[in-house]
């Protein structure tokens, strides 16, 4: 059938025309695996699409070949809207076919784009932090930990460490990982205080917002020990500004979100003293693999890495592994592969993956200190 | 709640609505003489803050130096798009010239995120306005004095231009009727160039005090910003510039009393915006201080 249909099209010879010299025949195009990252690489979460970029580019330098085939990564800009991230994961999935797809960073666009994926049945490795990114779902894997550990961390670190006896919480109200991480925060601090009450206020803003002195004005009034500030890193850097300015001498307390150097670049003094958790540390990595990584990320970018460049590059050397291992392209084998994941050895740790798609790994502290984040601890899951 | 409490809470209101109303000055004007929804303006308020940006970041300018010229850039740019974007339309539907704007705003949003990237930027904020002072126990920025009394001059000064001068009589007589006000020997290009130069200068004025207040800039900054100045505007009464400025102190003060009073509602603040504005829409459909009167769409 195919043979004729050749026959039938092949056009007739016209003895005018020169004859052409015989074209080499094309070598088969080799086939590539395609690898989909879609990121907020505008808009308010800009900065955390940019850190995950760079892990992801590095990895993908280090390991351009698969199965001896070429990679191709494709990044796609989810403009850090929830709409624009279903689209843009829709875009990976129908035109450029990808196998797998690492991010996004930001748990709402995440939850946004994974109803995609989850349908198409692609594997998707996201950067982000909310329970319902991974609450019953088959087709994610995360190498981060969860916002019900991180608030438990950040509460408890402010009774044991700081001894604070009273909190106040200032939310993100358009964005899960904020309201998880408030949720969290909040029942962990009430049970270690062992007083219902000890959350003297719980207000909240908007994404997008710039101006918090109303609600600052508010939790200055309940006279606080520490704040909790669940948000992205602009956001925290603005607010603290604004605490500063208004007189708040408060401790204020954030979570993973914060780690991007816009919190210091805009935050200038304001931000000295801030605590925040994180998942990964220079000071703290221990393994021979995270030392070369380090070194490797110092080369090329001229400067520390940060969790979210090593959770991305984590990402792709992990899903690298596992089609290695399956020997096969296959988007549900892949994920097969990935969610039974066992003592794989990352850069951010030994993560073994769960049945929910969740590893179990411990949380770092660092706090703001001239200018710079530094590692005060490492807390394990208890 | 106190007395010093509510006094603070009123302080931030007063801030936040003069840059409201700052931003919704320029809006409102270009819509009162051009009948035109800038949607760009948001996004010229952006350049206003990026070129500032740039003057000290790479320039190395003095500060003063540096929002003069942005000021003047943005004015320059701002009839410039008129003169491409606009002008070839003016006999053209109103929705072609409406869609030519959001044209002309995601081109250069797009442009401003080829040039910087995406990722917020920390604007430098010149000692004297990051200064506080504290009168009892409130604590009220120096930038917030310096929103309200550049306002109240740019307002006073807006009036002036059109009540009292010559090219303001013109845009005022444009406003009233475009083709006889063309009958009349008034040079039309050169007055809807000067609303241009002088609603692009309001908005880069705007940008660049939003930028002081809040000092992060990125190329999507503008949207919200335009958001609120477009409702301040038609909460006024769109076209009115006593309006705008009354428009967006209203906003100013709806938002951060409700956080004032009702703490737990604080997510709901930007939703008060527009509860706000479909509230006097429907009592008065012309805004506050609209006038009555065929508006010719």
């Amino acid at each position: 059938m195919v043979a004729g249909c050749g026959q039938q099209s092949a056009p007739a010879p016209k003895p005018a025309e020169p004859a052409k010299p015989a074209e080499p025949p094309k070598p088969a195009e080799p086939e590539e695996i395609r690898i989909g990252s879609w990121q907020p690489f505008t808009g308010a979460l800009a900065a955390g699409g940019a850190m995950n970029k760079e892990g992801i580019d590095m990895a993908f330098e280090q390991r351009p070949k698969i199965l001896g085939k070429p990679v191709k990564v494709i990044f796609s800009d989810n403009k850090s809207d929830k709409v624009e991230a279903a689209n843009s994961m829709a875009r990976l999935i129908e035109q450029d076919k990808v196998v797998a797809v690492l991010g996004c960073y930001g748990s709402s666009l995440a939850i946004a784009g994974l109803n995609v994926s989850e349908k198409a049945g692609i594997p998707m490795i996201p950067d982000a932090s909310n329970p319902l990114v991974t609450e019953g779902r088959k087709f994610v894997t995360r190498l981060n930990y969860q916002d019900p550990f991180a608030g438990k961390v950040m509460a408890k670190y402010a009774v044991d460490k700081l001894g604070a006896k009273t909190a106040a919480i200032i939310q993100d109200v358009a964005q899960d990982y904020s309201v998880g991480l408030a949720q969290f925060f909040r029942k962990e601090f009430t049970k270690l205080t062992n007083n219902p009450n000890s959350i003297v206020a719980f207000v909240s803003y908007n994404t997008g917002d710039q101006d918090f002195t109303a609600q600052l004005t508010f939790v200055k009034s309940k006279k606080p020990d520490v704040i909790f500030v669940p948000g992205y890193s602009a956001d925290g850097a603005l607010l603290a500004k604004q605490a500063r300015e208004m007189g708040i001498k408060t401790p204020l307390v954030g979570g993973d979100a914060w780690e991007a150097p816009e919190l210091v670049q805009i935050g200038g003094k304001a931000v000295e003293g801030l605590i925040f958790c994180s998942h990964f540390a220079v000071e703290a990595a221990k393994t021979d693999k995270a030392k070369k990584f380090i070194d490797d990320y110092r080369k090329k970018y001229n400067k520390d890495p940060n969790c979210y460049a090593a959770l991305a590059y984590d990402a792709y050397n992990l899903v690298a592994d596992k089609l290695e291992e399956i020997k096969v392209v296959d988007p549900v084998k892949l994920n097969t592969a990935l969610r039974s994941t066992k003592n794989w050895e990352g850069v951010t740790g030994t993560i073994s993956i769960d049945e929910t798609g969740n590893p179990v790994k411990p949380a770092i502290i660092f706090q703001v200190k001239g200018g710079k984040f530094v590692y005060m601890d490492t807390i394990q899951p208890w | 709640m106190t007395l010093d409490m509510f006094l603070q809470h009123l302080t931030n209101a007063v801030s936040l609505g003069a840059l409201y109303a700052l931003v919704a000055i320029g809006y409102t004007m270009v819509y009162g003489i051009l009948r035109l929804i800038n949607f760009a303006h948001g996004t010229i308020f952006t350049i206003g803050a990026y070129a500032a940006f740039m003057g000290i970041a790479i320039f190395n300018l003095q500060w003063g130096i540096t929002y003069i010229l942005a000021i003047c850039f943005t004015a320059v740019l701002g009839m410039a798009t008129e003169k491409v974007a606009y002008k070839p339309l003016r006999d053209a539907p109103r929705i072609s010239v409406l869609i030519s704007a959001i044209g002309v705003s995601f081109l250069m949003e797009n442009l401003l995120i080829i040039f910087f990237g995406g990722r917020p930027k920390p604007f430098f904020r010149p000692p004297i306005f990051t200064q506080v002072l504290e009168i009892g126990a409130i604590m009220i920025p120096v930038l917030s004095f310096a929103i309200i009394i550049v306002s109240a001059i740019l307002l006073v000064a807006l009036t002036y231009l059109l009540y009292r001068t010559k090219p303001g009589t013109a845009m005022r007589a444009l406003a009233n009727d475009f083709e006889t006000a063309r009958l009349m020997a008034i040079d039309v290009d050169k007055t809807v160039a000067l609303t241009f130069m002088v609603g692009s200068s309001l908005a880069a004025v705007g940008g660049i005090l939003w930028a002081l207040k809040f000092p992060q800039i990125n190329p999507t900054m503008g949207g919200f910003p335009g958001l609120k100045a477009f409702v301040a505007a038609v909460l006024g009464g769109i076209g009115s510039i006593p309006g705008a400025t009354v428009g967006g102190l209203i906003l100013g003060l709806c938002e951060i009393m409700l956080v004032a009073f009702l703490p737990n509602l604080s997510g709901y603040r930007d939703a008060v915006a527009f509860v706000a504005l479909i509230t006097v829409l429907l009592l008065k459909p012309t805004g506050l201080l609209g006038e009555k009167g065929q508006v010719k769409v």
